[in-house]
């Protein structure tokens, strides 16, 4: 196979790749996004420190999934779990760095 | 050799002991809160921010800070935008509960001239009792239903007691008790701790900006930032009480708010009203 060959099949081969839809996600892929999520934020809840954002996303996601919108659904459980981990990170630093803004 | 050797080691651990010893202490004062201090500094601070600030004129806030909004208020005063509420809070004070009993039976001096004292912490119970809090536990041990404490009764309630008050210093005890310095601390730590989405603290507005706008809205100043309580925002187009500042500041950061009289809002207003000891109540106030 020459050199000009080859790179026009790998060409054709990466074409074809980005046209084959993905996969669409399944009300499987939503329960396991959304309890990874839901887990996150009671975490978020236990160091009283959820954000208004996080619960936001949840509720989308929740809507889309009774509307089967899986794929939005999925996407919008991943930004609240997302969320919810920002929130403990900024909790859990939070523990000691506050003292830095502190009047003395 | 060795003697020389054992001899060595022992001074060293003996130095060593030595130094713990006597920096022991300090790390421990460190971790012990000094709210004496911590009031001196705190208003040291916003002087030295405003100088040409009278001190007292702290507890009026925003319109402390911008002239054009300080002539917009004193007009405002004529005809206060709370003077329902007050004259509200003053019927539903005087009318006694179904059991003949009423609200003044439940407060020192018949509730008159005392919210100077609250938030107030109670020793036998070991918490911080705020104002809000004592009138709904009134009103339970006299067999009435609590009210919202964000809003509406109790806000007009709070407002005639905050009005028997005026000019009255803020007298905020801190007991000689390791809760209730435990609940000043971490009232202190809730005001300094970023949250929400947005990473604000209460400080990052109320002590790194106040004076400063954030959209439409001039920052009050964290000194005297309670005295005024409750108040009528226009923004509400309503009364509410230092339990609504407290969630919707938290919101606005794109926090959750926890439950109003939650320990950590009852330790914020225990710390920030302990920051403002000395200077008078005015509430009920009006705000933009």
């Amino acid at each position: 196979m020459s050199r000009t060959t080859r790179t026009i099949a790998i060409a054709a081969a990466a074409f074809a790749a980005a046209l084959t839809p993905a996969r669409a996600a399944s009300e499987a892929d939503f329960k396991t996004a959304y309890a990874a999520a839901d887990t996150a934020e009671k975490e978020a809840g236990a160091l009283r420190n959820q954000w208004t954002t996080t619960e936001a996303a949840l509720a989308t996601a929740r809507k889309a999934a009774e509307a089967g919108n899986f794929d939005q659904a999925v996407a919008q459980a991943k930004e609240a779990e997302a969320l919810a981990r920002a929130s403990i990170f900024q909790a859990t630093s939070e523990k000691e760095a506050w003292k830095a803004l502190e009047i003395k | 050799m060795r003697v020389r050797a054992f001899f060595s080691s022992a001074l060293t651990a003996l130095w060593l002991a030595a130094l713990a010893t006597a920096t022991a202490p300090f790390a421990h004062a460190a971790d012990i809160p000094d709210p004496a201090a911590d009031a001196k500094a705190f208003r040291d601070y916003f002087v030295k921010k405003f100088p040409k600030l009278k001190l007292d004129e702290f507890v009026n806030g925003p319109y402390s800070m911008d002239e054009d909004m300080r002539r917009q208020w004193e007009e405002k005063e004529q005809f206060p935008p709370y003077e329902f509420a007050l004259e509200a809070g003053k019927e539903m004070f005087s009318t006694p509960f179904k059991n003949g009993k009423s609200y003044a039976d439940c407060f020192a001096n018949g509730g008159i001239g005392v919210r100077q004292d609250y938030p107030a912490f109670d020793v036998k119970e070991g918490k911080v009792i705020t104002l809000e809090l004592a009138l709904n536990r009134c009103r339970e041990a006299n067999g009435e239903a609590p009210y919202s404490y964000v809003k509406d009764e109790m806000a007009s309630l709070t407002a005639y007691m905050a009005f028997t008050s005026r000019g009255k210093p803020f007298d905020i005890k801190i007991p000689d008790d390791p809760r209730a310095r435990e609940a000043y601390q971490e009232g202190k730590r809730y005001f300094y701790t970023r949250r929400g989405q947005l990473n604000f603290s209460c400080a990052t507005c109320h002590v790194q900006s106040p004076g400063e706008r954030i959209r439409a809205e001039i920052l009050a100043p964290g000194l005297g930032i309670l005295n005024a309580m409750p108040i009528y925002r226009s923004e509400w187009s309503g009364m509410g009480t230092i339990s609504r500042r407290f969630t919707t500041c938290n919101s606005q950061i794109r926090g959750v708010p926890l439950e109003p009289q939650s320990d950590e809002y009852r330790n914020l207003e225990y710390y920030l009203s302990y920051m403002s000891n000395g200077l008078p109540i005015s509430g009920p106030g009006a705000r933009p």
